[in-house]
């Protein structure tokens, strides 16, 4: 009988758990280094965890895996962590408020149904929140930090969109439309539909040139920016200082020669993003995204902190660093000639000695078709004494007779 | 080629006969009262049809059982909000059996509004017989915390006390009015439906029948997706609720309503209004510091868990199935009341060649029953049954009645409760493990057990129906 995976589900095979390795270590070694520490959240949450209006969206909420608990019979549901940040700002909330700033990571795996069973329904993303940070000083903390990892693991070319959630929001509330239609609007920019927000009727031609520079022009400089502010609509000057934050956040991409794209029609994203989000794109594919959440805490019981974050798209981003080059560590097969006690015990031994020197040591479990690596280290047990003989499968050489010390520096020697 | 068709029992049985009857598919045995399973089309003689309960059609066409089925719009909704695949494609409204979907309230509730029920800062507790439709309502009002209480029936008896909201179908805001409900809002409304398997209607012929269906005026439009438009509360309603502390007791309604009945009698306890079917969802038990409600006894374990009853008078059955899912349940068995007595077994169609339950497993051993396909009322019994024998691999059909109807064409064992076997033995099923005995029992939630100002009148009360047994 064929047991096979479960529809959705994805196996990891020794070479993608490599790239994820190089990933997981490449974003822990400079969070580390940023400040960032490292929590893990459950894999299983309450329900109720995700349903407040801010936190996900409806259509997000309608894939997530969730059902009784054990002790469900009071009704209370859980589910399958559909979302990393929430549960950081619910782990803020509940044990960190202390911190006045708290910087945190996680590399987690989330999960969301997806219909055809093709796409794994189980996603891992390593994420980095601000709890704490300010606008935009925050943001551009992360941003920096987000391109530092990308860097790191050879991912050069990276663009970078940026948009604000905050700019709508207000935008909308200026334009004076009522609060449905506003919640409708802003929903249909944030799945990216943003042409929609030129067809609002009854406004000005001032205002509609200006909303046709907004959505149509990728801004690739500061010199955007400020033509969008020259061009402010005088019932707009609210959306201004949505605009600075961008600005300030520019200006530091100008500074270290990054380009970016100003890009308002990429505000795609969650339901609990209130101002600056951003995206990282290498050759056309999304890396990473985030932004700020500034109502997040509050939502979830904590006091009015402000906080911002970002998730690297860990499969997204293993699909592009350069996991096939060759592995092939130099291992040294272990085998034991006659199979005696004392063979085996003597190749404990000797496998101890040589991994505490950082050697791959695998010890022949009676698998005679294993053919070893570059070296083949046989114990034989003569006259009560154990003989140790050497082969290097590189080079046919072999030498017999070695003492443990002689062994290791032979090996070592020929490396 | 053989086409399948699964027809809906129950009360849009005869508005879909007479529809079948005027369509010309010539169903002698399909009937307001028919009771055969499988009725024959004189017209279609390659057609294999099975009549289903009306809350496990929409599944059997999703599964891919069947090509067709005529479904009340309600349960295509409630399967289709859920589990948004596309294996279910709605092909004809077919303009009878026209139903509501409502939301509704208490008159003892502060909630009168859907504007309330947005702005409530507590937990609601939704209950509904459409847990995933009511579970839709919460999300689509962004309820910051909720609760859904799914039930098998008697849904309109929870508010206020044990539900705030109650979602449940009706002809019209009338209908809950009559059950001491206030209308808020209406979700859907909808007739009967013929919908269909989409890769059925990709890949066979099954235009001679899909003719004889578009031959019919449609009537009214079904609202396709869940809308809530909400209704101003006019109506004063009479009822009484639960008083502060009381001890509350569950009683059956259905085929168990006389058997406690009575058995309440010989005890000497007098309660009145307690008939079936039930004039009332509140009858008045003489007894101080006791309230009654009726609800359906397969829901009673999980609402004494939960707090909502003290006490209820259920069947074993429906205690172990709740155990078996939930083990940490504060409920207990108090008392064996002896009465309706039946054994849950396992049960195969004669023709399959199993005697017992290890044939059984030998049969999937060795291949010739790829999976085990359980159908049951009792999901947890059943799940516990193929672990416990490593029935493996199975699946659980859940059923909502005449799950006998299942073997063998779509299920291979059923886990069914029988008093004397003979429905089965007329079905041509036989029984090949007796998994429990069940009767009726009193149950009681171990918390108010221990509540000293309730454990006084619980004592009392239980003491009371022991004496029901001794004089039996």
């Amino acid at each position: 009988m064929n047991i096979a995976r479960c529809k959705g589900a994805r196996d990891m095979f020794p070479q993608d758990m490599r790239g994820f390795r190089k990933v997981e270590a490449a974003f822990r070694s400079s969070c580390y280094l940023w400040g960032y520490e490292e929590i893990r959240t459950p894999t299983l949450e309450y329900l109720h965890l995700f349903t407040s209006a801010g936190t996900l969206s409806p259509e997000m909420l309608s894939r997530v895996y969730s059902f009784l608990d054990w002790d469900g019979w009071s009704g209370e549901r859980v589910v399958l962590r559909p979302d990393g940040t929430i549960p950081s700002a619910r782990l803020y909330v509940e044990s960190l408020s202390d911190m006045p700033v708290a910087r945190l990571c996680y590399v987690e795996n989330v999960f969301s149904f997806e219909g055809t069973g093709q796409e794994s329904r189980e996603q891992w993303q390593c994420g980095a929140e601000l709890i704490g940070g300010s606008d935009p000083g925050g943001d551009a903390e992360l941003i920096m930090l987000a391109l530092e990892i990308l860097q790191n693991m050879g991912i050069k070319s990276i663009d970078v969109k940026i948009s604000h959630v905050g700019l709508f929001k207000t935008l909308l509330q200026e334009l004076g439309l009522d609060e449905e239609e506003q919640s409708k609007r802003l929903k249909e920019i944030l799945t990216g539909d943003v042409n929609l927000l030129g067809k609002i009727k009854g406004e000005s031609q001032e205002v509609k040139r200006f909303l046709k520079l907004l959505l149509e022009v990728q801004g690739k400089s500061l010199g955007y920016l400020e033509n969008l502010k020259s061009v402010l609509p005088q019932g707009l000057s609210k959306i201004r200082s949505s605009i600075d934050d961008m600005a300030q956040i520019a200006h530091l991409l100008d500074g270290i020669g990054q380009e970016y794209r100003v890009d308002f029609a990429s505000g795609e994203g969650f339901e609990y993003y209130t101002g600056m989000v951003f995206q990282f794109y290498y050759s056309g594919q999304l890396m990473g995204k985030g932004g700020r959440y500034d109502e997040l805490i509050p939502l979830v019981g904590g006091g009015n902190i402000p906080a911002s974050g970002f998730a690297l798209l860990m499969d997204n981003v293993q699909s592009v660093i350069d996991t096939d080059e060759p592995y092939d560590p130099e291992t040294i097969l272990l085998t034991c000639k006659t199979g005696k006690i004392e063979e085996l015990k003597g190749s404990f031994a000797v496998a101890s000695m040589l991994r505490e020197k950082g050697h791959i040591v695998t010890l022949d479990c009676g698998c005679s078709s294993e053919v070893g690596g570059r070296w083949m280290v046989t114990l034989e047990e003569v006259r009560k004494e154990i003989i140790v003989s050497l082969r290097d499968n590189r080079n046919g050489k072999e030498e017999s007779g070695l003492s443990p010390s002689k062994l290791l520096q032979e090996i070592e020697d020929s490396k | 080629m053989t086409l399948k068709l699964a027809l809906p029992k129950g009360w849009l049985q005869s508005n879909t006969a007479a529809f079948l009857e005027k369509a010309g598919f010539g169903y002698a045995d399909y009937h307001e009262k028919s009771r055969s399973y499988r009725p024959k089309s004189d017209r279609f003689k390659d057609l294999f049809t099975k009549v289903f309960h009306e809350k496990d059609l929409a599944i059997q066409v999703a599964i891919g059982n069947y090509d067709l089925a005529i479904c009340g719009f309600d349960w295509i909704q409630e399967l289709l909000v859920k589990y948004h695949g596309d294996a279910i494609v709605r092909v004809r409204d077919l303009g009878y059996g026209r139903r509501n979907l409502y939301v509704g309230t208490s008159r003892f509730s502060d909630l009168r509004s859907v504007e309330d029920v947005k702005s409530h800062t507590g937990t609601i507790r939704i209950v509904s017989e459409y847990p995933n439709l009511a579970e839709a309502f919460a999300l689509k009002l962004r309820l910051r915390r909720f609760k859904v209480l799914p039930v098998w029936g008697a849904t309109d008896a929870y508010p206020p006390e044990h539900a705030d909201l109650a979602v449940v179908s009706a002809s019209s805001p009338d209908d809950l009015i009559e059950k001491n409900l206030i209308p808020i809002a209406k979700l859907l409304a909808g007739n009967a439906w013929l919908i269909a398997n989409r890769a059925s209607l990709e890949q066979k012929d099954l235009s001679s029948m899909l003719e004889l269906f578009y031959k019919t005026d449609p009537g009214r439009g079904s609202e396709a997706e869940l809308s809530i438009s909400e209704i101003e509360p006019e109506e004063e309603f009479e009822s009484s609720v639960f008083e502060d502390g009381v001890v509350t007791l569950a009683l059956a309604d259905g085929h168990q309503q006389s058997h406690t009945s009575k058995f309440m009698k010989t005890a000497g306890l007098r309660i009145k209004g307690y008939r079936q079917p039930p004039p009332t969802r509140r009858p008045r038990l003489l007894f101080d510091g006791a309230q009654v409600k009726v609800i359906r006894p397969q829901d009673m374990p999980l609402q004494v868990a939960n707090g909502n009853f003290d006490l209820a008078i259920t069947g074993r059955d429906w205690l172990s199935d709740q155990m078996y899912q939930f083990p940490s349940s504060p409920v207990e068995e108090l008392i064996d009341l002896g009465f309706g007595r039946v054994r849950i077994v396992a049960v195969v169609h004669n023709d399959l060649p199993v005697e017992n339950t290890n044939d059984l497993r030998h049969l999937l051993i060795s291949g010739q029953i790829p999976v085990l396909r359980i159908a049951t009322e009792y999901t947890n019994i059943a799940d516990k049954y193929a672990r416990d024998n490593h029935l493996s691999p199975y699946k659980v059909i859940p059923s909502w009645g005449a799950t006998e109807a299942f073997l063998p064409e779509d299920a291979d064992v059923l886990i069914e409760n029988t008093e004397t076997g003979a429905t089965l033995a007329k079905n041509k099923l036989k029984i090949i493990e007796t998994i429990m005995e069940s009767t009726g029992c009193l149950i009681g939630n171990s918390n108010s057990l221990a509540d000293p100002d309730k454990k006084e009148r619980i004592d009392t009360l239980v003491g009371t129906f022991k004496k029901g047994l001794t004089s039996d």
